[in-house]
């Protein structure tokens, strides 16, 4: 069986890319994804412990980040496609309207 | 209780009438704005003639609730009026006199672009002042009292477009407001100690008070912060001062509101109250020397002065401390009685001295008057009676009630009818300087102007004329109540039976505290004439004759010196004058009181509000604080704002970099 810490490593290694995406990239589909990859980092390290205790409530979180995820995933995309619309560019850094 | 009178309606008909005016009168014609004002004035006159005829089947007082007021516990007011023979007769005269100054004005003001305002205000005027005399509680007075204040305010500023206007109407309401502040000290003392301001609740109390006879105590607090209001309102040391620069105003609100009724309610409110002052007799006495003191002092300042109205005006001052100095020594009806023949004597002067203004262009200097006598004959004639009757010429109204005075100021004291004969003397002479000084020897004005002058302002349209009928029918009315409204009140000693003492006796002997012995002390006075022909009144009689006699001669020695001085010799006043120097200065002057008060009291507290207050304390301290914190809170907020730079990028870096931080303590303090 493959241990704990295995499992522990490789998620953090998730997130940190996540993170790391999310603060260096400008396509903002770009960061979007690395925000889901912060989230499927948490979620492996959640299923993981939850494998590890024998307790289910492991998993149950992870449905919910999923859930959640989904639903942010459909109003984020729907979001990104508009202001494709009205700016045609998705660079964040030019999405900047409310800046003083 | 009798029928239901609806005393109510007299104060509010004129109150409907200024509404009316004042609301829409800018677009009705003149003819309408008459026709209101005149039908509410006039039915107010109509329903107090119809109460006189209702008045013999009253209990009295009458007193009718129309509402409650207010109500804290105990204490309660009510909008309610009261009637008894004090306020018919003040009803009377103010209604009267004030609806024919009200036909007066039609003449007067018909040429004025502020036509129906005048009416308005005239209108509102009547609604205060017959609030005051017809109110049953003393705030509801004090109501009418602030109110007819307003109503002379906006009247002496009516031509508001003068600075002297507008300023001396600020001037009168500024100077009365320290009166009232002594009023309403003395109403919060009555609610404190007698948890009440209704009349009849009060006196009730105040009745079953000793008399303070030795040294000063509730009564004589209240008495005397009353007589302070009342120094305010009717123009007595040390607050006269407004009621002369008050001539700003159009002529016909110096006649009625100046002379005949509203500088009268002082002398009003302290005959109403006098239960309080006739326990009072420390109080008593400071009423007296005001009034005798006032008396003489504006007489003396009348003498000087060379403006028709202001002349008049130092009279009313000066008449107006006869009826003070009545007061002051408890002979209540007397006074009562010489405030009536006041309202028609002076009313008739004042607007004597308006038909004069207006006859000859808007010119108010009697030095460049004279010679008036036969250009405006109905003017002139009218004007005689009045002087005549002002100055105790015996037979008309202001003989028997000065007369009536000073026999009773003599039984308190011999100084104050001293002072008395001696101001009745002065009285006499600037009265009859006035006269002959306007109506004698020859026209001293724009020569052209006498014949075919065209006078570009005031009331000029040319030439020397009378007035129309519209002003001379309430002269002429007037003249005629000059006359013989004194015959009212002839004294026994004359063979009279004095009605009106004894028409207002029960008011003011009801509740006297005639039953103690020690009355002697207070009236010296209020039985003196008693009909039964004791041999100690027939002394009582002769002594009086003899010194009505003294008055006489001091009035007609007036006339004679006035008629020497001012006719035969023309020449001789500016000798006199010459010879006089500083003393003639100060009382040109009017003794520098001005001047003294605008040093003690107005320059101190402009330079205190300015220096202190404005510059110091409001622009410094208050606006100060205020634009300090204000610059705090922008410099504070300047640093905080740079954090928040809009950056997605570098909010996610901070709370990566937190996080990071977090976490490296938890494994700090797992592994420890």
């Amino acid at each position: 069986m493959v241990p704990l810490s295995y499992y522990l490593i490789l998620s953090g290694i998730l997130f940190a890319c996540g993170v790391t995406g999310f603060l260096i990239k400008r396509n903002i589909i770009t960061i979007f994804m690395s925000i889901e990859l912060m989230l499927n980092g948490v979620n492996l390290s959640f299923v993981a412990f939850a494998a590890q205790w024998k307790a289910l409530s492991g998993q149950v979180f992870v449905f919910f980040v999923m859930v959640v995820a989904a639903a942010e995933a459909a109003v984020g995309l729907a979001i990104i496609i508009s202001v494709y619309r009205n700016r045609e560019t998705l660079n964040v850094d030019r999405v900047n309207l409310l800046k003083l | 209780m009798t029928a239901n009178l609806h005393l109510w309606l007299i104060p509010v008909l004129p109150l409907i009438g200024a509404a009316i005016n004042g609301l829409f009168g800018r677009r009705f014609s003149r003819q309408a704005v008459t026709a209101i004002a005149l039908t509410f004035c006039g039915a107010a006159f109509a329903m107090a003639l119809w109460v006189v005829s209702q008045f013999s089947s009253l209990t009295l007082p009458y007193v009718e609730t129309v509402a409650h007021w207010l109500r804290a516990g105990s204490f309660q007011v009510d909008f309610a009026f009261q009637l008894d023979q004090l306020s018919l007769v003040m009803l009377l005269i103010v209604t009267g006199v004030g609806f024919l100054i009200h036909i007066y004005s039609v003449g007067y003001m018909w040429e004025d672009a502020g036509f129906y305002r005048f009416f308005s205000y005239l209108n509102l005027f009547m609604f205060f002042m017959l609030t005051l005399i017809l109110a049953s509680n003393y705030l509801l007075m004090f109501v009418g009292w602030e109110g007819v204040g307003l109503a002379s305010y906006l009247l002496i500023g009516f031509w508001f477009i003068k600075d002297s206007a507008a300023s001396a109407g600020k001037k009168a309401f500024i100077v009365n407001r320290i009166g009232d502040f002594g009023f309403l000290i003395a109403l919060f003392l009555l609610i404190q100690h007698f948890g009440s301001l209704n009349f009849q609740s009060v006196f009730e109390k105040v009745a079953l008070l000793d008399k303070e006879a030795s040294g000063a105590g509730l009564l004589t607090t209240v008495a005397i912060l009353l007589m302070v209001g009342a120094a305010g309102k009717s123009a007595q040391i040390p607050l006269y001062v407004w009621l002369p620069d008050a001539m700003e105003g159009p002529t016909p609100v110096s006649a009625l509101i100046h002379a005949a009724t509203m500088v009268t309610a002082g002398v009003y409110m302290v005959a109403r109250s006098h239960v309080i002052f006739e326990r009072a007799p420390i109080a008593l006495t400071v009423v007296a020397i005001i009034g005798t003191l006032t008396a003489l002092f504006a007489a003396t300042i009348g003498v000087t002065q060379t403006d028709i109205k202001k002349v008049l005006a130092y009279s009313t001052v000066s008449q107006l401390g006869y009826m003070f100095m009545a007061a002051g020594v408890a002979a209540f009806s007397a006074s009562i009685f010489h405030l009536m023949t006041h309202a028609f004597f002076k009313g008739l002067l004042f607007l004597g001295a308006g038909s004069v203004i207006h006859a000859v262009g808007g010119e108010q200097d009697m030095r460049r008057m004279g010679g008036l006598r036969t250009k405006i004959p109905v003017t002139f004639w009218t004007m005689t009676i009045a002087t005549c009757a002002i100055a105790g010429i015996p037979g008309l109204s202001g003989f028997f009630s000065k007369d009536e005075i000073l026999w009773r100021a003599y039984q308190a004291n011999w100084i104050y009818w001293m002072i008395g004969v001696f101001t009745a003397f002065l009285t006499s002479f600037y009265m009859f300087r006035l006269l002959f000084l306007t109506f004698f020897g020859s026209y001293r004005g724009d020569a052209d102007k006498a014949d075919h002058g065209h006078d570009p302002h005031g009331h000029g349209h040319g030439g020397i004329h009378e007035s129309p009928k519209v002003m001379l029918v309430p002269l002429v009315i007037l003249a005629v109540f000059s006359f013989v409204g004194g015959w009212i009140g002839i004294p026994a000693a004359w063979g009279g039976s004095n009605h009106f003492e004894k028409f207002l006796e029960p008011v003011f002997h009801a509740s006297s505290p005639a039953a103690t012995p020690e009355h002697a002390i207070t009236g010296e006075a209020p039985i003196a004439e008693q009909t039964t022909e004791t041999p100690e009144s027939q002394t009582d009689h002769r002594m009086e004759r003899i010194f009505t006699g003294i008055s006489v001669v001091a009035g007609l020695l007036g006339l004679a010196l006035a008629g020497l001085l001012y006719w035969q010799r023309p020449e001789l006043p500016q000798k006199i004058a010459d010879s006089l120097g500083g003393l003639y200065h100060t009382v040109v002057n009017k003794y520098y009181v001005d001047e003294l008060y605008a040093a003690l009291f107005v320059k101190p507290l402009v330079d205190g509000s300015s220096r202190i207050l404005w510059r110091g304390i409001d622009q410094q301290i208050i606006d100060g604080a205020i634009d300090n914190s204000a610059d705090g809170a922008r410099e504070v907020s300047d640093t905080v704002r740079r954090m928040q730079s809009g950056s997605i990028r570098s909010y996610a870096g901070w709370i990566a970099l937190g996080a990071a931080i977090v976490i490296a303590y938890m494994i700090w303090v797992g592994t420890r």
